[in-house]
């Protein structure tokens, strides 16, 4: 390995979606030399699915709005283990965030006044819960990701940000003191493989809901991020909670937004009952997401689904109006067509909750530094990287995200990692160095797949795995199925370690591509399955047959899953704001 | 079972390109074309493509299906072919292939980039959001929504044909989309740029563009703005 070409750069950053560009676009302006490495086209990222619109109290809708009710709201929906500071930053610094990507062109839709349009959205409300709901989701019709996403690929466009489009990353290199000190990346088109030496290597790289069969996510969501970090020996962050979107079409997977039911649609049963009435009396059809996904669950095991095999439930929307329906849902049009065959102009659309967002990820503080934990549960951050995005667990979403916080999180968190970085080369942040050992362990998992003669194959592997975590670890969970979900992956890691890559050619060469992502497809499989294991109680999107209540005596905390033992330790959250007073919390109801 | 013939090339292997035979099993369901293409990688890891959202808005898969350009995640095989017949996937046309349906897109990038595809406004911004009257944010329907996937530039006999100077309808659109924005001050500036004789004027509104949009957008109409103001500032 010691002929590959090493290049340095002042800092680089791993994914191209909202997150991503954004701290690239803050250290490009800041003239840092600056590397955006992304498997893919920097807007075939899968920001660019996000539908509804990005949360933030910029009191446009309502003049009198506050960040601190967007806050209350975080904090519940995060069923009180979102950290307190952060959501306070997110919530506090968002509307300059967002009114920045107004100025930068993104195409708001808009109200009379000419402001940026807001809608209702799930788990949104005013005065702290008392004033009924909020319209505080800022939107460019339903396509508000990729308005988003072509915004700030257009600014790094205009700034000049060096992208390495089409380049896979192998595996972080951390020296003999732990620093991170770059990474190795391969570029898909040509094969070739090269040392990327940088004083700050930032994570953006996303989600990963491909581990589970049914998914909102693009087919690029493997969890890369998280399985660099894990192989890297470090700690991930509450896994067991996974976002199941209430309304995923039904089949397809693919997303139709909550702001159908923002804009006035809602789910009926196979008799036509408004069913959410009776679950979330106040919030109805715009609870919280883990709130819907579970009524919508039981009517479908009670016998109350609709189709043949009443399997899913119904998106009301006709009685919006082709008008609004064109105007202010005009992508869910499109898909309802293609992948459901029919038009919401004048029939529901079948729904199903689907895998759709990771609420954990690689824990970290406010400015996106990477932390990792002892074994004696001490917190320690690690010099030279960062992470931000989906990828991350900073941790504002907690055991359940509310729509529209999503996007916030992106640019909130890309912006402060971008300064913070920004100012530590300021500081005189130096490189650190690694050994050629350091550097030559980051190929391994690489050469083993070059040097393979014989295995399974990758595709099967992968949805083996899929649809045992898909039944295992799905919106109702059970200690005994997950038990056999635990062993599964026992199983499947030693098949996978000894799988075959048969195409050894070098040119975009995607069938290597995909290895490598099946190799991250384990690792957030396993951290999630264990954490899901070892968390005994319900709460958020992590809900149990076998321990039905939420317990904060004994669970008030961040689950720590450790790869090296891999066990189940806790972390403190944070419930000290620094303006504000703690939400202390109470029972969550809607 | 469904007869396919797929586009072949791998520079590490091949000479030169050739069209392959698959026969996939489709369980009688009517599969968008990328699915299909799934399950001939699953019998032949070798076939190269790109895909990423599966939903038709990251423009990843652009390609052409029997004959026509098209986002194979949300191309109903029934679309194209009818019962006994052969769906035909080659790569989009007019662009250097790099392996397989992967086309090297940097020709489709640079003209992009050209057009200064990011909002121009040298006043110092508000302490809020620009504010844009709804009538004005409509001027930018039907531009913003370009998903980049170069159904429209690489259908173009225009683009074609002088791929280095001709904008193309892709970034035409994209122009056209900044000209259109009563948030962006520089008007003047942008028409300059293209003033030259290859940039717009090579459009012959074929519209091979418009009826090959996976996105229902016109990139035709959007030229048609572009040459009145130009027309308009000359006089």
């Amino acid at each position: 390995m010691s002929q590959i070409r090493t290049i340095s750069y002042d800092a680089v950053i791993v994914g191209a979606g909202g997150a991503g560009l954004r701290a690239a676009l803050q250290l490009a302006k800041a003239g840092q030399k600056t590397a955006l490495l992304s498997k893919v086209f920097p807007t075939r990222s899968h920001t660019v699915s996000a539908q509804g619109g990005i949360t933030c109290a910029i009191a446009s809708s309502d003049p009198n709005d506050d960040w601190r009710w967007h806050m209350y709201d975080t904090v519940k929906g995060s069923d009180y283990i979102g950290d307190q500071d952060a959501i306070e930053y997110m919530c506090s610094v968002g509307p300059e965030a967002v009114f920045e990507l107004e100025h930068m062109g993104l195409p708001f839709s808009r109200t009379e006044e000419g402001r940026i349009y807001q809608r209702p959205f799930g788990g949104q409300s005013k005065n702290y819960g008392e004033g009924g709901q909020a319209a505080r989701t800022c939107a460019a019709a339903d396509r508000t990701g990729h308005a988003l996403l072509h915004t700030l690929y257009q600014q790094n466009i205009k700034y000049n940000t060096e992208v390495f489009s089409e380049w896979c990353a192998l595996d972080l290199i951390r020296n003999q003191d732990g620093d991170v000190t770059g990474l190795l990346a391969m570029s898909i088109e040509t094969g070739e493989i090269v040392h990327f030496k940088s004083k700050a290597v930032v994570l953006a790289t996303g989600g990963a809901g491909r581990i589970y069969a049914s998914t909102t996510n693009a087919l690029i969501n493997t969890g890369d991020g998280i399985g660099m970090a894990i192989r890297a020996g470090l700690v991930a962050q509450d896994m067991e909670m996974w976002q199941f979107h209430p309304t995923g079409i039904a089949g397809a997977g693919t997303l139709v937004t909550e702001g159908c039911r923002g804009e006035g649609g809602y789910l009926i049963n196979k008799d036509g009952e408004r069913f959410m009435e009776r679950y979330a009396p106040n919030a109805k059809d715009l609870a919280g997401r883990d709130v819907v996904a579970r009524s919508m669950m039981i009517e479908i095991l009670e016998g109350r689904g609709c189709g043949p095999d009443g399997d899913h439930v119904f998106l009301k929307l006709d009685h919006l109006g082709e008008e609004v329906l064109h105007k202010r849902l005009p992508g869910i049009c499109e898909l309802s067509k293609t992948f459901a065959h029919v038009d919401p102009v004048k029939q529901p659309v079948p729904v199903v909750p689907t895998c759709h967002y990771m609420m954990g990820g690689v824990p970290t503080n406010i400015h996106g530094q990477v932390i990792t934990q002892s074994e004696a549960g001490v917190d320690k951050l690690i010099n030279g990287l960062f992470a931000v995005g989906e990828v991350a667990c900073v941790s504002v979403h907690g055991a359940n995200r509310l729509g529209g916080n999503s996007l916030l999180d992106l640019v909130v968190f890309g912006r402060a990692a971008g300064l913070y970085i920004e100012q530590s080369f300021k500081d005189g942040l130096e490189q650190r160095n690694a050994t050629q050992d350091d550097i030559d362990q980051a190929a391994v998992r690489l050469n083993r797949w070059n040097d393979s003669t014989k295995g399974e194959a990758v595709d099967a592997l992968k949805i083996e795995l899929q649809q045992s975590m898909q039944k295992a670890f799905g919106v109702f969970r059970k200690g005994d199925l997950m038990e056999q979900g635990v062993e599964k992956l026992v199983e499947l890691r030693e098949r996978i370690g000894s799988a075959h890559l048969t195409d050894k050619s070098k040119v975009f060469n995607t069938a290597r591509v995909e290895a490598l992502e099946l190799e991250n497809l384990l690792e957030v499989a396993e951290a999630t399955a264990i954490s899901a294991l070892k968390r005994e109680e319900s709460r958020g999107a992590h809900s149990r047959y076998d321990f039905p209540d939420r317990n904060d005596e004994e669970w008030l905390y961040h689950s720590i899953y450790d790869p090296s033992t891999k066990t189940l330790r806790k972390r403190d959250v944070n419930f000290k704001p620094k303006t504000v007073d703690t939400f202390e919390p109470t029972v969550r109801s809607y | 079972m469904l007869n396919v013939k797929v586009y072949r090339y791998n520079p590490e292997d091949h000479r030169e390109p050739y069209m392959r035979d698959y026969q996939v099993n489709t369980q009688g369901k009517d599969l968008m074309v990328l699915d299909v293409l799934n399950l001939i990688k699953q019998q032949d890891p070798t076939l190269v493509f790109r895909r990423s959202c599966r939903e038709g808005v990251c423009g990843s898969d652009g390609m052409n299906i029997n004959g026509r350009n098209g986002l194979g995640c949300i191309t109903p095989v029934s679309d194209v072919v009818s019962e006994g017949e052969t769906l035909v996937v080659r790569p989009l046309m007019g662009l250097p292939i790099i392996r397989d349906l992967v086309v090297d897109m940097t020709q489709f990038y640079t003209q992009y980039e050209k057009i200064k595809p990011f909002l121009i406004n040298d006043q110092p911004a508000p302490a809020i959001e620009r504010l844009q009257s709804p009538e004005d944010r409509d001027k930018l329907d039907g531009l913003y929504e370009c998903i980049l996937c170069a159904c429209c530039s690489t259908a173009c006999p225009s683009f074609w044909w002088n791929p280095d100077k001709f904008v193309g309808p892709a970034g035409l659109l994209q122009a056209y989309r900044f000209l259109a924005d009563s948030r962006d001050n520089a008007q003047a500036e942008r028409l300059a740029d293209l003033q030259d004789p290859f940039s717009v004027f090579r459009c012959h509104g074929i519209m091979n563009c418009v009826s090959v949009c996976p996105k229902g957008l016109n990139p035709t109409k959007a030229i048609g703005h572009i040459r009145n103001l130009l027309l308009s500032a000359a006089c």
